[in-house]
């Protein structure tokens, strides 16, 4: 346990005896823990340093004495902080405390099966170890074990054995302390007491894997995990989550090339030790899809057939040499392919034309990320520090969950005060008791300027910004006026990284600005070329504009999902047209309409690192060794060869270094031109502003083949005002009609907190694919009738 | 002596080396030949022998019966009622010095109960290539799934050929036994199944058209 305080602050250090050893913690500190900074280990079940002190296991019975005086039994050290003058004495030097550890886990071990062949936390479960560590050899229990109908489903995605507990409360805790979803509880009492669900609500909880992992027998398994592997089997790699920006220290779990499961690793400055569900079990996506193996080339009847390497490498050469060819990465690039796209648009395609950004976006936005993220260094430990915090345009338990821990762990410790410009209440908002400032679609800019912030303050700007005219504008002010820190928050784990990697047309590589002479001689200089194109390039909607129209020729394609982009349609009559080379890892809607398609590794079979929205590197190695699938970065430096064009990134660790070679930029950033606030459009009648968002859990491509997890998504449901649901005369649970000229969607709908001009649905949810179907973005008008 | 010869030799012994030519060289006294009483206790032996009983037994036309806890090949057993005991607990791949065994669980379901209670082996694979028959697999299976027969002949002409599977290890079907899948007999848990309390399957399920060996 990391002890790092405020060296500003000081902490009084308090000496106490522990078995014969003086040791010298901060006041406050359990003994416990005390002891753990000796190297004495003290059985425990219940103690975990995240969690509150209970006390409820007694597993870590030891004598303590204060000034001479004797506790007259053996204390929890679990519970006591340590005081002057103490003396404690373990299992290693009191015969008393040994035998009652001995007694406690004697009892504990009455009531549990010695069922450890068929459990899976047989080999890495603490009751076993310490059961052999301080438990008798033999039982004295002659009788019959407490039974319990197993195992029940609190889950979808968690089983629960309750034979198995040993009601250390870890899990119940956890979810009212770290993720403020208390939808467990112990029930009953005596022989009989049970964790429990509430009636008819089950543990739909983002963050309920995490009493999975924190459970210290077996009572708590995942389902997708059950039954599957015991520790021995599995390879295990420190890994990063690909699945949003949070940037969570993981482990992954292999066995014979197959992820079997990912645990939440340690990194106090980030992710504590907990995960979001996703980050979790949504892993399966690498196997499940119907994968690339061979690389594909179009014929001339217009067919996708297999093609070597060599062959397909040739096509799009000879489909991208001499024309006006542009890039599109796609958010979930690791920084290293990210700096291999940067690299590959700039010297093999000559051009700047080149964006991450596969989602709603505007050029405010892209100056604002040029001027304003790249480069920045807002952390997590200034929203430990913040006095306030402001959620613009971002829903944290949605779109960073880690980010929602953080922030509810300050509620919870220090009663952080947050304030939330949002359109619709959230849960996140509940939870965190925010001031809801509530607006219209399209008018967030104006309610922006109006918040009180300070120097200490922190803005949490996320990526829907950009769908409401003048928002960034309004934050970059509201910065410059109170002094406040902005840290932008995007969902995309790549997102980050491809920003300052230059993936993006105006800024080259460190965040050097495109317009910038010196600035392009010195990328040039780095790369041995003689100059690089001067002209900022496209964002990702005028790269497809210039498609449909002819002004672009060809273009490179990552991982982009066409649907995720706004007027679909649009984009793949536009790709259709051009000549297409893709990189992917499975059939896409890009691939469908791709002259040529690589196939590329998955994040498992890859190395690479990821920025998260702090700017803070998390590399990773391969977890699974034997692939034969390559990195994006190295496909593209074959590609550029086979152009003519050589971007010499033949391995990840080599774009790795000549990226951070590079270092970033200290001369003038771009220069971030204000826009004008936006306003809402006036609606009456039936008609509403729509507004949505993508939940944690939704249709997104990276959760295909996960079941058990898709059960524990939130309802697709229409939000509506009270208002609105008394003018079309439907109440909750009725279903509704979203519709539009372009289509309609119809959910049920939920009466909820939202402004009265607005709608609310989930953006890529089961039956509500909002830019899909309607093809509408944030703000737009549609109409809302009773189904 | 003189002082350099003098710190010359202690480079010598300090770095250990030591002149080949100081060495003492022994003379080995070699045997001659032996005396023709030695020659004559030697050939009795192999005379007196040709007069004892023959141990060579002409196999593979006889084939002579093993101890009887000679350690051959493995069998995965049944339950009485057919049902398979093996669990999948991977506690036989965990003793095994010579990572034989391969294992994977599965869930029992409703609609593929192979053996009683939650778990069965999804997977069950001995490498023969690989394994010492040393039957540390045997103690360590907490369901008595696991034993070892007398088989022994376990040669065959591809490497591939002597991973025997599931399939090859399980133990046939006797009387009163049902090929599994099948639900657990009626009545009975998975706790009765390892007291024993299960003698044959039950007689429904053998009316049910799967019939009984």
């Amino acid at each position: 346990m990391t002890t790092t305080q405020d060296s500003a602050v000081a902490v009084e250090m308090i000496t106490v005896v522990i078995d014969g050893f003086e040791v010298s913690v901060p006041k406050g500190t359990l003994i416990i823990r005390a002891a753990e900074k000796l190297g004495i280990q003290i059985p425990r079940f219940c103690d975990h340093p995240l969690l509150d002190p209970v006390g409820a296991c007694r597993q870590c019975l030891v004598d303590v004495e204060i000034n001479g005086r004797a506790f007259p039994k053996p204390q929890a050290s679990c519970t006591i902080p340590v005081e002057p003058n103490m003396i404690v004495k373990t299992q290693l030097t009191s015969p008393v405390a040994d035998k009652a550890q001995k007694g406690v886990m004697e009892l504990l071990l009455g009531n549990h099966p010695l069922d450890c062949p068929v459990c899976d936390k047989g080999g890495e479960c603490p009751l076993q170890n310490q059961a052999m560590s301080n438990g008798r050899a033999d039982a004295r229990l002659d009788g019959y074990k407490r039974t319990f109908e197993k195992p029940i489903n609190i889950s979808s995605s968690v089983l629960l054995d309750r034979e198995r507990c040993v009601l250390c409360a870890r899990c119940t805790r956890f979810s009212a302390q770290i993720a403020s979803d208390p939808f467990i509880t112990l029930n009953e009492r005596g022989a009989l007491q049970q964790v429990g669900i509430y009636e008819n609500d089950p543990f739909k909880s983002y963050f309920s894997g995490n009493t999975v992992q924190i459970c210290p027998v077996g009572a708590l398994t995942g389902a997708s995990y059950r039954f599957r592997a015991r520790p021995f089997d599995l390879v295990s790699t420190p890994s990063a989550c690909e699945h949003c920006a949070s940037g969570c220290d993981m482990r992954t779990d292999v066995r014979r090339g197959k992820t079997l499961r990912r645990l939440a690793g340690d990194d106090p400055s980030v992710n504590e030790e907990w995960n979001c569900d996703k980050g979790r079990w949504a892993f399966k996506y690498v196997t499940a899809l119907d994968r690339l193996t061979h690389p594909l080339v179009r014929n001339s009847s217009g067919e996708l057939v297999q093609a070597s390497w060599p062959e397909a490498l040739a096509a799009a050469a000879a489909g991208l040499k001499g024309k006006r060819a542009a890039v599109l990465t796609g958010g979930r690039v690791t920084t290293e392919d990210a700096y291999g796209y940067s690299k590959f648009a700039r010297i093999a395609l000559a051009t700047n034309d080149i964006d991450y950004r596969a989602r709603v976006t505007s050029d405010e936005e892209r100056d604002f990320l040029a001027a304003y993220v790249a480069g920045s260094s807002t952390t997590y430990r200034d929203i430990d520090t913040a006095d306030h915090v402001a959620l613009i345009a971002f829903e944290p338990e949605e779109e960073s969950p880690i980010v929602f821990l953080r922030l509810n762990k300050n509620f919870k410790k220090r009663g952080l005060k947050v304030s939330a410009v949002a359109t619709k209440g959230s849960i996140a908002m509940d939870k965190l008791k925010a001031d809801f400032i509530k607006v219209a679609p399209g008018a967030e800019a104006s309610a922006v300027a109006g918040l009180a912030l300070t120097a200490k303050s922190v803005i949490l700007v996320g990526e829907r910004a950009s769908e409401s005219a003048g928002l960034f504008s309004a934050v970059a002010a509201l910065a410059a006026k109170t002094g406040a820190k902005i840290a932008y928050i995007p969902r995309r784990a790549g997102e980050r990284g491809a920003l300052e990697a230059g993936a993006l047309g105006t800024v080259l590589p460190g965040g050097r600005p495109v317009v910038d002479a010196a600035a392009r001689v010195d990328i040039a200089a780095a790369w041995g070329v003689d100059s690089l194109p001067a002209t900022p390039g496209r964002t990702s909607s005028q790269i497809i504009d210039a498609l449909a129209s002819g002004d672009l020729d060809a273009v490179v394609v990552g991982g982009v999902d066409a649907h995720d982009l706004p007027h679909s349609h649009a984009v793949l009559d536009a790709l259709k047209k051009s000549f297409v080379v893709s990189l992917e890892i499975a059939p896409s809607s890009v691939t469908a309409v791709a002259d040529v398609v690589l196939p590329v590794a998955a994040i498992t079979e890859k190395s690479g690192s990821f920025l998260n929205w702090e700017g803070r590197a998390r590399a990773f190695d391969s977890a699974v060794a034997d692939s034969h699938n390559r990195s994006d970065v190295r496909i593209l430096s074959m590609l550029a060869d086979a152009l003519g064009n050589p971007i010499s990134l033949g391995t990840v660790t080599s774009s790795a270094r000549e990226f951070n070679q590079l270092g970033s930029w200290d001369g003038a950033r771009v220069q971030f031109a204000p826009v004008a606030a936006g306003t809402a459009k006036s609606v009456s009648g039936n008609d509403a502003l729509l507004s949505s968002w993508r939940r944690l859990l939704d249709m997104g491509t990276l959760q295909k083949g996960e079941d058990n997890l898709a059960g524990t998504r939130r309802p697709t449901v229409a939000v509506i005002s009270t208002k609105r649901a008394e003018s079309i005369g439907v109440t909750t649970g009725q279903q509704v009609r979203v519709s539009n000229a372009h289509g309609s969607i119809t959910i049920p709908v939920l009466v909820e907190d939202i402004h009265e001009d607005a709608v609310w649905i989930p953006r890529n949810s089961f039956a509500s694919q909002a830019l899909v179907a309607l093809d509408a973005v944030h703000g737009d008008v549609v109409t809302v009738v009773k189904a | 002596m003189t002082d350099f010869n003098e710190s010359a030799n202690i480079e010598k012994k300090i770095s250990g080396q030591a002149d080949i030519n100081s060495v003492p060289f022994t003379e080995v006294e070699q045997p001659g030949p032996a005396s023709l009483a030695q020659q004559a206790k030697g050939f009795w032996v192999t005379f007196s022998t040709m007069f004892k009983k023959n141990q060579t037994v002409q196999y593979p036309d006889v084939k002579a019966p093993t101890a009887p806890r000679f350690h051959g090949r493995h069998q995965l057993n049944r339950h009485p009622d057919g049902l398979e005991k093996c669990i999948g607990c991977e506690l036989c791949a965990w003793a095994c010095p010579a990572d034989a065994i391969f294992v994977e669980g599965g869930n029992n379901t409703p609609e593929n109960q192979l053996s009683p209670g939650e778990r069965h082996g999804a997977v069950y694979q001995i490498n023969y290539l690989r394994c010492i028959f040393c039957g540390l697999c045997v103690e360590a299976c907490p369901t008595r799934a696991l034993t070892m027969t007398n088989e022994y002949e376990l040669a065959d002409d591809k490497r591939e050929k002597l991973i025997f599977e599931k399939e090859d290890l399980l133990a046939p079907l006797r009387q009163g036994m049902l090929a599994p899948p099948h639900p657990m007999y009626p009545g009975m848990t998975d706790t009765n199944y390892y007291n024993g309390d299960v003698k044959e399957a039950h007689p429904s399920q053998s009316e049910s058209g799967q019939g009984v060996n």
